[in-house]
């Protein structure tokens, strides 16, 4: 069993095919839409998380691949840069995951769980010293 | 005759010092000890509580003097990086406030606006060392003919660079909510409609002023831990308000005392300061700040053994009453509760963060304690108190526990 938070990108042209339906019919795979940016003849970019077995998840990913979809880890394009950030805080109000959250309130460190991130920026805007990145693929 | 059992002087704490001997702690491990020995045996084994805070203060900047051009030159006006610092100082002076923004800054023309880019960011960039764009122009006069002057300079080109803080270190601080309908974008963060979230500003048992409420040790002249280098105290922080309402602990529950501080930048480090860019709100700085509280007595063995639970703060609301300087709150909290992370406002339990970093304020008083215990860091006695509260007596609070 796998579960992954993934940034889709749909070129133009491909853009109305129905492609979560054949993730789930042919892969079996499910998936719950956090995010969805789809218009007509124009690039669409869908933020989901997507389970399955891990089989059916890798043919699931390569389908999509041969047709044109860019994909996106989440977990893998969030960093945050430990010599920048100073644990003040500023980044928890915004998260709406609770991904980046103080665990240890003795030592008031505050972390970041990737695999809870679904990628919506608010923390690169609120982090004063900006040691949060998430990269925004080409 | 003295009010304490317990009597030690600078003067012996420095001898100590020299010779090894002094007892160090930090203000977490100071609740511990005189929770276990009391106060009297407490104040006899430790020497001296280290504090620490690290947290955006605004009132902050450095004073620079970049030395004389050929042809000289009477600054007027004068840019960082293309920052604003005040260049009306003396001809080749210049003081750059933490909170300039850059020219053409965008400021909040798209709300919340980034503030990429400001004062905060050049005095960061100049400890770390990076090269800054100096432009200075002048009118021109018979002794200072150039009227303007271009070069790139680095915190080792210029003759002086004092930090030199108005207002930092303050003695507590508002609890922020919002009660209004719009998130908001403030200096206490990002505070969402209907009091969905609460944020506080203070390490709490940790900061240098709660463990020396009434000022008693820290004064003018004391010697701190600024950025990673030596500073001192040299006066009260602007605003600063020893008659603020005090608790049963002596401590008082809104910002209170305050210090104005100073340093050479170049013994600091970029590691305890650090530029910042509030959404919404502008530029400013992150100081790390570490204060060593003498322990003479055992009132100050008392005073240093402050807990979380201990140090109450009122709740102010950002989004109506702040900006209409109503004034008006929504109740009292403790760090004890900011720190666990709710606060409860009427029926209703509110999530709090934190804007001032307890991690790093934890990681100062360590640094501080190792200076000291080896003999790097010396106390100073103060050569004048800052203005004190009317509300000392000499054991009066520690009375109520003993
Ligand atoms: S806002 Fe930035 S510096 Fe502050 S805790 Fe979050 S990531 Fe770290
Ligand atoms: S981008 Fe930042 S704020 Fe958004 S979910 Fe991820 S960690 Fe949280």
């Amino acid at each position: 069993m796998i579960s992954k938070k993934i940034i889709l990108r749909f070129p133009k042209e491909n853009s109305n095919k129905p492609f979560t339906s054949t993730l789930s019919r042919q892969y079996n795979l499910t998936f719950n839409i956090m995010s969805a940016e789809i218009f007509p003849r124009q690039e669409g970019r869908l933020i989901i998380e997507l389970s399955g077995d891990d089989r059916d998840f890798e043919q699931g990913i390569d389908y999509l691949k041969e047709n044109g979809v860019s994909i996106q880890f989440i977990e893998e394009s969030i960093t945050i840069d430990y010599n920048k950030c100073y644990h003040c805080g500023f980044c928890l109000p915004v998260c709406p995951t609770n991904a980046l959250l103080i665990e240890d309130r003795n030592t008031m460190k505050v972390e970041l769980h990737k695999e809870e991130c679904i990628a919506c920026g608010y923390c690169v805007k609120v982090c004063p010293v900006k040691a949060i990145e998430l990269s925004e693929f080409a | 005759m003295s009010e304490f059992k317990v009597n030690k002087t600078i003067e012996e704490i420095n001898e100590k010092i020299k010779n090894r001997e002094a007892v160090i702690v930090n203000a977490e491990e100071m609740i511990d000890i005189v929770n276990k020995k009391g106060i009297i045996e407490a104040a006899k084994s430790v020497d001296v509580v280290t504090t620490g805070t690290f947290g955006i203060m605004c009132s902050s900047g450095a004073l620079i003097n970049f030395g004389h051009t050929k042809p000289k030159i009477k600054a007027a006006k004068v840019w960082l990086n293309d920052v604003e610092a005040y260049g009306a100082v003396a001809a080749v002076d210049a003081y750059i406030g933490a909170s300039a923004v850059k020219r053409n800054d965008p400021l909040n023309a798209v709300h919340p606006g980034r503030f990429e880019y400001g004062g905060g960011h050049v005095i960061e960039d100049l400890i770390s060392g990076k090269k800054i764009h100096l432009v200075a122009q002048g009118y021109g006069t018979d002794c200072y003919p150039s009227k303007e002057i271009e070069m790139d300079i680095t915190v080792n080109d210029l003759k002086e660079a004092t930090l030199l803080n108005p207002r930092n270190a303050y003695q507590n601080y508002s609890v922020a909510i919002n009660t209004t309908d719009k998130t908001i974008y403030t200096y206490m963060g990002v505070l969402k409609p209907h009091m969905a979230n609460a944020t506080y500003s203070s390490a709490g048992q940790l900061s240098p002023l709660m463990n020396d409420p009434f000022y008693l040790t820290v004064g003018i002249g004391s010697r701190i831990f600024l950025a990673g280098g030596e500073g001192y105290v040299i006066y009260h922080g602007t605003q600063h308000n020893p008659n603020e309402e005090r608790n049963k602990r002596g401590v008082p529950k809104t910002g209170a005392g305050a210090l104005a501080v100073i340093g050479d930048m170049k013994q600091m480090s970029e590691k305890y300061i650090k530029g910042a860019s509030i959404l919404g709100y502008g530029v400013s700085l992150s100081v790390g700040i570490g204060v060593p509280i003498p322990i003479l007595n055992e009132e100050m063995a008392f005073f240093t053994s402050v807990k979380d639970e201990e140090i109450d703060a009122y709740i102010f609301d950002y989004g109506y009453d702040y900006p209409r300087k109503i004034d008006n709150n929504y109740g009292l909290t403790n760090y004890k509760q900011l720190r666990e992370g709710f606060i409860t406002v009427g029926a209703k339990k509110i999530p709090t963060t934190p804007l001032s970093s307890y991690f790093m304020a934890v990681k100062i008083a360590e640094e501080l304690k190792k200076r000291i215990s080896e003999g790097k860091f010396y106390l100073t006695k103060p050569s004048a108190s800052l203005p004190l509260s009317k509300d000392y007596k000499p054991m009066k609070y520690p009375k109520n526990y003993l």
